[in-house]
């Protein structure tokens, strides 16, 4: 494998094949050239990089629990401020040796870890203004214990614990906005990106890290075992989410919206549906109208977010 | 050199707590507030905006990210500390294990306090007999200058053994009120405490380190049994960190404190700050003639069960006192003196009683009682609650 971009996390891991965690790991930590130290929840990324006793990280890593990487990294910023102070540190960036220069804190999380269990430990830390970038890794559910519906799981998905049946069309709500409450916080700058689009991720992982304070991004990861779809249709199912409006790709930067990806004639969410085993339960008659729904949601939180970027 | 330069002054053992954090100035401090810990949290906060102290204070938004953020800083190899109690105590509870588990020294104060429902802000041991089996060095205080004391020495010796540690205090009776101790200067205390220097620490990027691995079948027992070691290790450590700790500071601590235990026939085990009271219901029965003595508990956890036995084998008959009820079971104290005695085939009968619970009084003519109930030989197998 490419050896700069397995410098940080190296191929020895044993994520499923057709896995995009991996991608969004190296393209966000190859954004800087600084040390980097990686606070990690509970969950996919963890378990298949951290098997004792060996690891794939190359660089300082740190896996506490599930809820709390945010507060985790919030004590390593601590303790690199008073080995800042107490000048153990050279404040230069340079990095290579020990204590060799300020790092880069960064948190990856799934989307269990980020809107359900640990809100609140990254509510905290956003409030707090700890110096670090927090990642989300968002593939729609409790993947790691097999699939159970998170906050995070989109309307209508077929999950181990809000299963399709005949009473039930999956999942009966619509995802939180977590863009929106993380947003609230009033950090400086925070991202909605797809592992399917690559340069467009590593251009917002770099401006979060040169952020002063908190940074966020939100990074669609689609999950093969889960979503149900064949591994080679991998970056075609994560293009489909982007190309039918369902993710758009923007960034709030200082409060301003910039849309970073513009579909003039954008695909109907139908087609990013049924590539999926998750949904293709919305196809049986009696739940066309939750396609509806789905498609009445995306227009509405595509209008919104046309508005509040000012565009048109 | 023993040290004589110290200071007395009246402090509480919040206070007593807050000063003993100046003096070490660890890293990183996490905080989060609740009755009866806030007097050393807030004392601190104090300290640092007057510009007493450089540590770094985190104002988590609970007590879980407290105990994160604790365990984050001290993989970044620094000294961090927090401190709680109660409710705070059980809302870590999940990281409790997970800083033994990742052998990083955090230390923490505990002004110990009973458990909701229903809700009662007074102390009792209930929250910290919880944390029992979390991997945690714990010693129980008696007053405001044994919180300062311990402290130097569960953070000598956390660090030394790679065990998280917590001081404990009872809420209110010793964390808020005020008593005349002595204070040692700021000079021998650094001394005495040293600088910590981390085995392992995220700030290494020369030789990184990965924290918190995932643990098959294979290893996770292996894990423990480290850990368990880690305990066999500590209880000889910390009897060398008391003596270091006396030719310092002048002062014998022990894994417990024998009170009038020599020609003793019947003795109490007791923790915490009902062990005054206690001592004076002692003095008063010796004055009567009769032989009775104390067993206070410091070192709880690892728990000295040899030693202990060997302070108590040659008495006839035993009382233990414990400020926490295990419900379901004998409570935890009890527990563990019957364990110890047993261990060193001891039958000595052993009775248990109960008081203190939400802050309830204990009265010394109570505590009389019990000894008059040892020497009645009225020993029984029931619970008895002092209320
Ligand atoms: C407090 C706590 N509750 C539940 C779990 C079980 N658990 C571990 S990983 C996980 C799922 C993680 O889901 P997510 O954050 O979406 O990440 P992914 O597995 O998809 O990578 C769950 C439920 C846990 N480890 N800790």
């Amino acid at each position: 494998m490419n050896q700069e971009l397995t410098k940080k996390l190296a191929p020895g891991h044993t994520t499923c094949a057709g896995c995009g965690i991996p991608v969004i790991v190296r393209t966000i930590l190859g954004a800087t050239k600084d040390p980097v130290i990686v606070s990690n929840a509970t969950g996919c990324l963890e378990v298949t990089t951290t098997i004792y006793p060996y690891t794939a990280w190359k660089i300082p890593y740190i896996h506490s629990a599930f809820e709390n990487a945010a507060a985790t990294i919030s004590g390593v910023e601590a303790a690199q401020k008073a080995l800042l102070k107490k000048a153990k540190l050279k404040k230069s960036a340079k990095g290579g040796s020990a204590f060799g220069g300020k790092a880069k804190l960064v948190v990856f999380g799934g989307d269990g870890g980020t809107y359900d269990i640990g809100l609140q430990s990254l509510s905290g830390a956003l409030e707090r203004g700890h110096e670090f970038l927090y990642v989300c890794y968002d593939n729609g559910g409790y993947m790691n214990t097999g699939g159970q519906r998170s906050g995070g799981t989109p309307l209508g998905a077929n999950t181990e614990t809000e299963p399709a049946g005949l009473d039930s069309f999956g999942k009966s709500r619509n995802r939180k906005d977590l863009m929106e409450i993380v947003k609230s916080h009033g950090i400086k700058y925070l991202a909605q990106a797809n592992v399917a689009y690559p340069n467009d991720l590593a251009m917002k992982a770099k401006k979060a890290l040169e952020t002063k304070g908190p940074s966020f991004l939100l990074v669609l990861q689609p999950c093969t075992n889960l979503w149900k779809f064949p591994t080679s249709r991998y970056v075609r199912l994560g293009r489909l989410a982007t190309e039918t409006n369902f993710w758009p790709l923007y960034e709030i930067e200082k409060g301003n919206y910039v849309i970073n990806y513009v579909n003039k004639n954008p695909k109907k969410v139908e087609e990013f549906l049924k590539e999926q085993g998750r949904f293709k339960h919305l196809f049986e008659e009696k739940n066309k109208k939750v396609i509806k729904e789905i498609q009445k949601s995306v227009n509405g939180n595509w209008k919104k977010l046309v508005e509040m970027s000012g565009s048109k | 050199m023993t040290n004589k330069i110290y200071k007395v002054k009246a402090m509480t053992g919040g206070t007593a707590a807050a000063e003993f954090l100046r003096q070490a100035e660890p890293d990183v401090m996490a905080v989060y507030p609740i009755t009866p810990q806030t007097p050393i949290v807030e004392t601190f906060a104090k300290m640092k905006a007057n510009g007493k102290v450089l540590t770094e204070i985190i104002q988590v938004e609970s007590e879980h990210s407290a105990m994160s953020a604790a365990i984050g800083a001290s993989a970044g190899g620094v000294r961090s500390v927090t401190a709680t109690s109660s409710q705070g105590l059980a809302l870590m509870h999940e990281m409790l294990y997970i800083a033994s588990g990742l052998r990083l020294p955090v230390f923490m104060y505990v002004s110990a306090r009973a458990l909701s429902a229903p809700i009662n802000i007074h102390g009792e041991h209930g929250d910290v007999m919880g944390s029992r089996d979390a991997g945690w060095i714990q010693i129980f205080s008696e007053n405001a200058q044994e919180v300062y004391d311990n402290s130097f020495i569960a953070m000598k010796l956390s660090e030394r053994v790679k065990i998280p540690a917590m001081v404990i205090m009872d809420g209110f009776h010793t964390s808020h009120t005020v008593e005349r101790m002595n204070v040692q200067d700021d000079k021998t205390t650094k001394k005495f405490l040293g600088d910590y220097k981390p085995e392992k620490s995220l700030f290494d990027f020369k030789d990184p380190t990965s924290f918190g691995f995932l643990a098959l079948q294979n290893s996770y027992f292996d894990f423990k049994i480290e850990q368990a070691e880690a305990f066999k290790e500590a209880l000889a450590e910390y009897k060398k960190i008391t003596s270091e700790f006396k030719i310092t500071f002048g002062k014998s601590y022990d894994y417990f404190e024998k009170y009038k235990l020599e020609g003793a026939e019947y003795a109490i085990v007791i923790a915490g700050s009902a062990s005054g009271t206690a001592k004076e219901a002692v003095d008063k029965l010796r004055s009567q003639g009769k032989k009775v003595g104390l067993l206070k508990i410091k070192l709880f956890r690892p728990f000295p069960y040899d030693n202990l036995a060997q302070a108590l084998k040659s008495m006839k008959g035993i009382a233990v006192l414990d400020r926490a009820i295990s419900l379901g079971a004998y409570p935890p104290i009890y527990s563990d003196v019957v364990n110890a005695l047993r261990s060193a085939d001891c039958g000595l009968p052993v009775s248990s009683y109960i008081y203190g619970l939400g802050g309830s009084d204990i009265l010394q003519d109570e505590i009389e009682n019990v000894f008059e109930d040892l020497i009645k030989w009225k020993f029984s197998k029931e619970i008895k609650y002092l209320k």
